[in-house]
């Protein structure tokens, strides 16, 4: 599904990501663990195409074509879905008219026909219900005023009805209560599927209690230090980053 | 006489030999203004006395008048004398047969902001069957209309069968003087609408001057007239929501509306002339007077208005507000992309007791378009518990443009109450990659955020305008980013 070969990506001049290797088969969930300012926010960035992320070195092949030629709405519409770790506020636009714009921006792309009003309707229902999402929140304007939690829920409500083949989810338990954490990492779990991959990207292991990943990374200083099973993600939450950055870096 | 207006006469008298007031053949006037030329449009449209002494009146005040150098808006002078102030009604001699004819680029915008074909033809210009279609439908509206006893008509057809009406009203919000261009407008005003609600009757249809496009094509300088009698209301619906091209270069309006006791009026107003081109190359200027009187009390009037074509607007629809507990309302869009200059705002004059006013202002600026946000706030000294509440929002697109916001206030006693909320900001790059993250194209996008920046004042709008004015918000911004 995803395949990242030694990429190298600075911002601004600064190198910060140095020589990623990363392979995501569908079905999977990997999780990158790593302290903060190691790149991770930076990997999911260049991932959906944010502008300011360039690219020195290496690929990204997405389904077998290459990732980092496409515009951002375009890798959008071709499954891709990045989960943000500060969702923006769009004031004045309904989330579920966003939605319903996004929605069929992507079915455009796929060739499908625009979901009319009624049939949108219902499926926004139940993809609320899932993450029991107040429906009054949908329709408030994207974002804006919601709390950290709300964003957040918000985040995968979007995840739920855009159905991505592809999600990064950026930080995705921060700023959340350990009830709302429960109920996010419910509807994530609920949307795992063999046709589908996830890269949950964590500074905390506690996400990981409750969606148990395939395969754990830590990212330290841009690089993959080291990878393995979830234990690794308990482990690491035991001694720290820097035993582990102290135990494999010579 | 002064000197120009002599060497003008004689360049007419020139080219007309017997004299063109006598020529009733001729369709359009020579280029140029005196009193002649007055004489001469009043003369064609068959205007009783009072009118042309009126006209007269307003074109010696013109004369001694100044252009305005206030507002935040450059173009080269106008040379006044370089106009024509009179064409008769464009006949469908040169008009295209069938959409085939007609600009594929204009009729490519059209399809955008979903307009249905018959229409498209009618707005197009195109002379087939189609268009006799819309003027039976006005004819069917007037006889609908007629039996409440509301009076809806060009201005010209209401100075022959309404005589009293015009000459009571004409003038009495916006005298002939009032400022350069309503005193030419006054002068040389071609044609517009005129309405009258009668007393305590609520107009059963929405009144737009859509309708009577091919009824009377009007002119530059357009004349308004609406009346609502006491208790009575009327929603009226102003332009078209398609570009209009205009080969004219100068628009100068003037809109008077009156609302008696308990009467209310709202006046909405899609603008979309032509913007000139990227380079700020042609385009509209548009120098419109518009302003409501409530004259009696508990009378309300709404003015609500997306402006989003034309290369200079310069535009306050005002509200005096004399009877007492009176409600004047401005809800406004503005948008100005490439070389477009807009200034354009409000006044609102408290009189009456207890009068409140608001004012909803939002401004997009994109590419090097320039927005100035200009009104006025006065309560007067009778005017105690007055209330104001503005609010005016810029919203900036890209680093080229320009949003400035100039409030005047003037307050006369101490039990009125004012609130002024201003914001700017820019539609960041983290909005748009969010909304492209999920699957949004980067115009989309904008149009998106646009809409959104909009839609307290887009609300304000009857639903079928408010479809279009928001599809239209996303057409006028195409190339403003990227």
């Amino acid at each position: 599904m995803l395949k990242i070969e030694d990429l190298h990506v600075e911002v601004g001049g600064k190198p910060i990501l140095k020589g990623i290797n990363l392979q995501i088969d569908a079905g999977q969930v990997h999780a990158i663990m790593g302290p903060n300012g190691s790149g991770k926010s930076t990997l999911s960035y260049v991932l959906a195409g944010r502008e300011g992320y360039e690219v020195t070195k290496g690929s990204v092949t997405y389904k077998g074509k290459d990732l980092l030629e496409m515009a951002p709405e375009i890798r959008a519409a071709e499954g891709l879905f990045l989960g943000f770790q500060y969702p923006v506020a769009i004031p004045g636009v309904s989330n579920i008219y966003f939605l319903k714009a996004a929605l069929n921006a992507i079915r455009k792309h796929r060739g499908e026909d625009p979901l009319d009003a009624i049939d949108f309707m219902k499926l926004s229902k139940e993809k609320a219900a899932l993450l029991e999402l107040p429906e009054q929140l949908t329709k408030r304007s994207v974002n804006d005023g919601f709390s950290g939690g709300e964003k957040k829920r918000n985040e995968i409500y979007q995840m739920a009805m855009l159905e991505p083949t592809l999600a990064v989810l950026d930080e995705t338990d921060s700023g959340l209560d350990i009830d709302a954490l429960k109920v996010v990492a419910e509807g994530v779990n609920a949307l795992r599927s063999p046709e589908r991959a996830m890269l949950i990207i964590t500074h905390y292991q506690r996400l990981l209690d409750y969606i148990i990943p395939d395969v754990v990374h830590v990212l330290i200083d841009g690089q993959i230090v080291r990878t393995g099973d979830k234990n690794l993600a308990k482990q690491l939450e035991k001694e720290g980053y820097n035993e582990v950055r102290g135990t494999l870096q010579p | 006489m002064s000197a120009a207006t002599e060497q003008i006469d004689e360049i007419l008298k020139k080219g007309y030999g017997a004299g063109f007031v006598t020529d009733i053949e001729q369709d359009y006037a020579p280029p140029g203004l005196s009193e002649d030329i007055v004489a001469f449009i009043s003369q064609k449209k068959a205007e009783p006395q009072w009118l042309l002494d009126w006209r007269l009146k307003a074109y010696r005040r013109w004369l001694e008048m100044k252009e305005p150098t206030w507002a935040k808006v450059s173009y080269p002078k106008i040379d006044y004398q370089d106009i024509c102030y009179y064409a008769a009604p464009k006949t469908n001699e040169n008009a295209p047969k069938s959409l085939d004819e007609v600009d594929p680029e204009l009729l490519a915008t059209y399809e955008k902001l979903g307009i249905p074909l018959h229409e498209r033809e009618v707005l197009a210009g195109v002379a087939v069957d189609a268009v006799f279609d819309s003027v039976s439908v006005a004819t069917t509206f007037r006889d609908k209309l007629s039996e409440v006893g509301v009076i809806f008509m060009s201005f010209s057809e209401a100075v022959q069968k309404h005589p009293e009406l015009v000459k009571q009203y004409l003038g009495s919000v916006v005298p002939v003087a009032d400022n350069f261009f309503a005193a030419l407008n006054s002068a040389v005003f071609s044609d517009g609408s005129f309405v009258y609600i009668p007393k305590g009757v609520r107009c059963p249809m929405e009144l737009s001057t859509y309708f009577r496009i091919n009824a009377a094509k009007t002119g530059q300088f357009e004349r308004t007239l609406i009346i609502a009698e006491e208790g009575s209301y009327v929603s009226y619906l102003e332009g078209c929501t398609a570009p209009m091209r205009d080969e004219n270069q100068l628009h100068a309006a003037v809109v008077e509306l009156v609302a008696h006791k308990d009467a209310q009026i709202k006046y909405s107003t899609v603008q979309n002339w032509y913007p000139g081109d990227e380079n700020g190359k042609g385009g509209i200027f548009n120098f419109v007077t518009k302003r409501g009187l409530c004259e009696g009390a508990r009378s309300k009037i709404s003015w609500t208005q997306v402006e989003t074509g034309s290369a200079i607007t310069w535009k306050y629809p005002s509200c005096i507000l004399k009877g007492d507990d009176s409600v004047g309302e401005f809800y406004s869009v503005a948008l100005s992309n490439h070389r477009q200059q807009a200034d354009t705002g409000t006044k609102m004059i408290h009189l009456g007791k207890n009068t409140k006013s608001t004012i909803i202002s939002k401004g997009i600026s994109a590419g090097h378009g320039q927005q100035t946000y200009r009104g006025g706030v006065k309560i007067s000294r009778g005017a105690t518990n007055a209330r104001n509440y503005t609010q005016c929002d810029s919203l900036l697109i890209g680093d080229k443009c320009g949003a400035h916001t100039v409030p005047y206030v003037d307050v006369r006693n101490g039990s009125s109450k004012l609130e002024h909320e201003a914001t700017t900001s820019r539609i960041g790059e983290d909005q748009l990659f969010y909304c492209r993250q999920r699957g949004l194209s980067e115009e989309d996008a904008v149009s998106l955020i646009v809409n959104g920046f909009a839609k307290q004042v887009l609300k304000e709008l009857p639903m079928e305008f408010a479809v279009e004015a928001q599809k239209l918000l996303g057409v006028s911004l195409e190339g403003a980013v990227g």
